[in-house]
C-alpha cells in the first residue's frame, strides 16, 4: 500500500468515526424509546434490547396525550412554512428586482431582526399578546395562533435573506422574454419566477419549519392555562422529575419529536447541499 | 437554528455572478409601487411584531414593573435607568455576562474546528464516506434543541447514564454516580457539546461547498506554477475562503450568544443557584420567574445592544466583499 491510499485510508476511517460518534445520540434515543422500561432505568445501559417494545410510545400517546402535541406541533410549523413561504418570495423578489429609496434601509432591517435574541422579545410579547387577547380571543395567549404569528415573524428576516440569493440566480431575462411575450406582471411572478425559484423556496423552508418545530420559550411562555395547546418541546418538560427522570417517556416523546424532521432533512439533504453549493458558486 | 446560508454563498460571488440586476444595467422596471406591494405583506408581519416588541421591550425597562403593575392593580411608574442601575450594580449580572461571553466563545472556536476539519475532511475522502458523514452530520444538525437536549442528558444521567457507565467499565471509578451538572464547569462543558454538535453541520457544509467552489483551474494553475500544499492553501484556498469565513463565525457568534433551550433544559433553568445561567436564560427568569419584569426587559436591551457590534461587523464584512445589501 502506498502513501496516498494510506492517507486515504486513514482519512476515510476518519470520516466513519465522526459519523458514527455525530449519530450515536439519535441512536441512542431511538434504541432507548424502543426499550422496556425496566431497561432504560437500568444502571448498566446495553446498546442493544432484545425485547424492543412500544410500550413507551403507547404511554406517551395514551397517557400523557403527546398524539395532541404532536398535532399542535404539525399544524403550527406547517401554517409558518406556507406563509412564510408565500411572504417571503414576495418580498425577496421586491428586494432583488426593484431599486427603491431605502432599499439598503430595508434589508439592514432585515440582518438586524434576524440577530435579534427572541428570547428578550419574550417579554413585550407576552404582555402584547395578553392585552390583545381581551379584545380577539382568537389571538390572544394560549392560542395556537399566538405560536404561529410569533414564529412566522421570526422566520421571515432570515427567509428573505436566503430567498434573496435564490432570485438573483434566476436570469432577468427569462422575465424580459417573458414580458416581451405579453405576459402579465403577476403571470410572470407566479408561473415563471416561482417555480424558477421553488428549490430555494424549499430550503427556506426547512429552516422555517426547523424553527416553528424546535421552538421552547414561545411555547412555554404563551400556552399557560391551555394545556390542550401545548406542543412538544414544551410538553416534554413534564417528564423532567424532581425525584427521578422517566427516560423512557421521554426518549419516546423525543424520538416523535426528531423523526418528522429528520426524515424530512435527509430527504432533502441532496437539495439542501447542492443548493449551497450552487449558490456559493454563483 | 439559525443558518445564514443565503449570506455565506452570496459573499464569495464573483463577478461573473452579477445576475441580480446590479448597477447600472438594473433596469427601472414598473411603477414605484410594486416593490412596496411586495414588502407590504412582510411589513404587515413585522412591523407589530418584531419592531414595535423591540419599542415596547425599550419601554419596560425604565419602568417599574413588577407582578402587581403586570396584573394592573398597581399603576406603571416611570423610573429612569433605575433598572439599569440594578443590573449593573449587581455581582451576578457581571459573573453571567462573563459566563456568556466565555460560553460563546467556547462554542464558537469548537464549532468551527470541528467544522473546518471536517470541512476538509470532506473534500479528501470517497463518495460512500462522504454520503455518510454528510447524513449522520444531517441527523445532528435536524435534530431538535430540545431533543439534543434529553437524550444528552440521558447520556450523562447521574446514574442511569451510558457515559458514567463505561467510564466506570474503563476503571475510572470516580465516575460511579458522577454528576456532571452539579459542577458549573463539566455542565458548561456538556451543553457546550450539545451547542457544536448542533452547529458544527452547519459549518461543515458551507465551508464544504465554499472548498468546492474554488475553480479547479486556479489550483492547478498554482500547482504548474510549482506551489506546494501548504503555499496553494495558504496562497490561493484561505483566501478565497476568507468571506466565507468571516459571516461564518460572526453568525455562529451571534447564534451562540443567544443559545436558551440546551441551558434551560439540562441545567434546569440555570444550573444550582444560577450557576449556569447566561444572559438570555437570566433575562427569562427575572422576568417570568421573579415577576421583574423590568429588570428582565434591561436585561434584554442590554443583550440587545451587544449584539448591535456583530451586527455592524457582520454588515460591513457583507459591504466589503462586493455584496450589495
Amino acid at each position: 500500500m502506498n502513501t496516498r491510499s494510506r492517507w486515504r485510508l486513514a482519512a476515510n476511517s476518519t470520516a466513519y468515526l465522526v459519523a458514527v460518534v455525530a449519530a450515536f445520540p439519535i441512536f441512542w434515543m431511538v434504541l432507548s424509546a424502543f426499550k422496556p422500561k425496566g431497561e432504560v432505568q437500568s444502571l448498566h445501559p446495553r446498546p442493544w434490547t432484545t425485547h424492543p417494545t412500544l410500550e413507551s410510545f403507547r404511554q406517551v400517546l395514551g397517557v400523557d396525550g403527546f398524539g395532541r402535541y404532536f398535532l399542535n406541533s404539525v399544524v403550527i410549523a406547517l401554517a409558518v412554512v406556507v406563509l412564510s413561504g408565500v411572504v417571503v418570495f414576495l418580498a425577496a423578489v421586491a428586494v432583488t428586482r426593484f431599486r427603491f429609496r431605502f432599499r439598503t434601509t430595508v434589508m439592514v432591517m432585515f440582518l438586524i431582526a434576524q440577530m435579534i435574541p427572541v428570547e428578550a422579545l419574550t417579554i413585550p410579547l407576552f404582555f402584547m399578546f395578553r392585552d390583545a387577547g381581551r379584545f380577539a380571543p382568537g389571538i390572544g395567549l394560549n392560542t395556537l395562533a399566538s405560536l404561529i404569528l410569533v414564529q412566522l415573524a421570526f422566520s421571515l428576516p432570515f427567509g428573505i435573506w436566503m430567498m434573496r440569493g435564490f432570485v438573483a440566480a434566476v436570469p432577468v431575462s427569462i422575465e424580459e422574454a417573458a414580458q416581451i411575450d405579453g405576459a402579465s406582471r403577476t403571470r410572470i411572478l407566479w408561473r415563471i419566477l416561482l417555480p424558477l425559484v421553488a428549490p430555494g423556496l424549499a430550503a427556506t423552508s426547512v429552516f422555517s419549519f426547523i424553527a416553528a418545530w424546535n421552538d421552547f420559550v414561545f411555547a412555554k411562555t404563551f400556552i399557560i392555562s391551555a394545556t390542550q395547546n401545548q406542543t412538544l418541546p414544551s410538553a416534554l418538560l413534564v417528564f423532567f422529575k424532581p425525584d427521578e427522570n422517566d427516560w423512557g417517556g421521554i426518549m419516546a416523546a423525543s424520538t416523535l419529536m426528531t423523526l418528522p424532521v429528520l426524515v424530512f432533512f435527509v430527504a432533502v439533504q441532496r437539495k439542501l447541499v447542492s443548493g449551497l453549493a450552487g449558490a456559493v458558486k454563483d | 437554528m439559525s443558518a445564514p446560508t443565503t449570506t455565506a454563498p452570496a459573499a464569495s460571488a464573483p463577478p461573473a455572478g452579477r445576475r441580480r440586476g446590479a448597477g447600472p444595467a438594473a433596469p427601472p422596471r414598473g411603477r414605484r409601487r410594486t416593490p412596496l406591494l411586495l414588502l407590504l405583506p412582510a411589513a404587515v408581519i413585522l412591523i407589530p411584531l418584531v419592531a414595535y416588541p423591540i419599542y415596547q421591550l425599550g419601554l419596560l425597562s425604565v419602568l417599574d414593573f413588577g407582578q402587581a403593575q403586570a396584573s394592573g392593580g398597581v399603576p406603571t411608574r416611570f423610573v429612569g435607568f433605575d433598572n439599569y442601575r440594578g443590573i449593573l450594580t449587581d455581582q451576578q449580572f457581571w459573573t453571567v455576562l462573563a459566563q456568556t461571553v466565555g460560553f460563546a466563545a467556547f462554542c464558537v472556536v469548537a464549532t468551527l474546528v470541528v467544522g473546518a476539519a471536517l470541512a476538509v475532511l470532506l473534500t479528501r475522502i470517497g463518495r460512500t464516506a462522504r454520503l455518510v458523514l454528510t447524513t449522520a452530520s444531517m441527523a445532528a444538525w435536524a435534530a431538535p434543541a430540545m431533543t439534543g437536549s434529553t437524550v444528552w442528558s440521558f447520556l450523562f444521567d447521574t446514574n442511569l447514564g451510558l457515559v458514567n457507565d463505561l467510564l466506570v467499565k474503563l476503571g475510572l471509578s470516580g465516575f460511579h454516580e458522577y454528576n456532571w451538572f452539579y459542577d458549573k464547569w463539566t455542565a458548561f462543558l456538556i451543553v457546550g457539546a450539545v451547542v457544536v454538535w448542533h452547529s458544527y453541520p452547519f459549518v461543515m457544509v458551507t465551508l464544504y461547498a465554499g472548498i468546492n467552489a474554488i475553480p479547479a483551474e486556479i489550483l492547478e494553475a498554482a500547482s504548474l506554477d510549482g506551489a506546494n500544499t501548504w503555499t496553494t492553501f495558504r496562497r490561493v484556498t484561505a483566501p478565497m475562503l476568507r468571506p466565507i469565513l468571516t459571516i461564518v463565525v460572526i453568525q455562529s457568534v451571534i447564534w451562540d450568544f443567544k443559545v436558551f433551550t440546551q441551558i434551560y433544559v439540562m441545567t434546569t433553568g440555570g444550573g444550582i443557584a444560577g450557576q449556569n445561567l447566561v444572559l438570555n436564560v437570566y433575562a427569562y427568569q427575572k422576568a417570568f420567574a421573579s415577576s421583574q419584569y423590568g429588570l428582565g426587559a434591561a436585561i434584554g436591551v442590554i443583550m440587545l445592544l451587544i449584539l448591535v457590534i456583530p451586527t455592524a461587523l457582520y454588515i460591513r464584512t457583507l459591504r466589503r466583499t462586493g455584496n450589495e445589501l
